[in-house]
């Protein structure tokens, strides 16, 4: 079981912040093709991977990172802060 | 070292009288203030969204990397979220050291990141509707230059 956030207009996509995934899936990519094939909301916040960024465990990665031992993974659009 | 993430506001100038007069000694001390800006003058309010436990994690990283770049006696880094009217302050970063370039540079630098490296996103309600600020090229371009 991972913890998966979503925010910004990925949450707004998905159509929740945070979800409990039952997932077998080895890398970040393997995790993004599961959530895909799961309903069109899905497979619309993750249509472009250019367009958005990960983090595990609350530290950025990219989407080939590992998943073995993580608790939490996050999905969102490039960072806007300042 | 000093880092807020808070929905509250607060005055930019009360918190660099406190941090100037806690770097007694210190010689230059350097601040920015990012104030929510109504371009079209259609802007209700800017509600900016974070991920808690990250935001604190990424600011400590890139206040601890501007320590361990310049020679600092201090960083202050404050950074609300939740919805703000326009003019209101989103942000400040304070930087002293005992010459002016080294806090200047952090400054620019803790800025830099600040801006794509910390998770912060920005959504804009106005009269035409809400959209969420994009991401700009020259904000990660900016970070070459580190």
């Amino acid at each position: 079981m991972i913890d998966v956030l979503y925010f910004a207009w990925v949450r707004e996509r998905v159509g929740l912040p945070k979800e409990r995934v039952e997932t077998e899936a080895e890398t970040v990519a393997q995790l993004v093709e599961e959530l895909r094939g799961r309903e069109e909301r899905y497979a619309l916040a993750f249509s472009d991977l250019s367009a958005l960024r990960v983090a595990v465990d609350q530290e950025l990665t990219d989407f080939d990172a590992p998943l073995a031992g993580a608790r939490e993974v996050a999905f969102f659009p490039p960072m806007t802060g300042g | 070292m000093e880092i807020r993430v808070q929905s509250e506001t607060f005055l930019p100038g009360e918190e660099l009288d406190a941090f100037t007069a806690r770097v007694d000694g210190a010689g230059a001390v350097v601040s920015f203030t990012g104030i929510v800006r109504d371009d079209s003058g259609a802007l209700a309010e800017m509600v900016i969204e974070h991920y808690p436990g990250m935001t604190e994690r990424a600011l400590e990283k890139i206040a601890t990397e501007a320590c361990e770049r310049w020679s600092l006696a201090d960083v202050l880094v404050i950074h609300r979220f939740g919805p703000l009217a326009p003019n209101e302050q989103i942000m400040m970063v304070a930087t002293a050291s005992r010459h002016r370039k080294d806090a200047f540079d952090a400054a620019e630098f803790l800025m830099d990141y600040l801006k794509s490296r910390a998770p912060f996103w920005k959504k804009e309600r106005s009269r035409d509707g809400d959209s969420w600020v994009a991401a700009r090229d020259s904000d990660e371009d900016a970070l070459t230059r580190w």
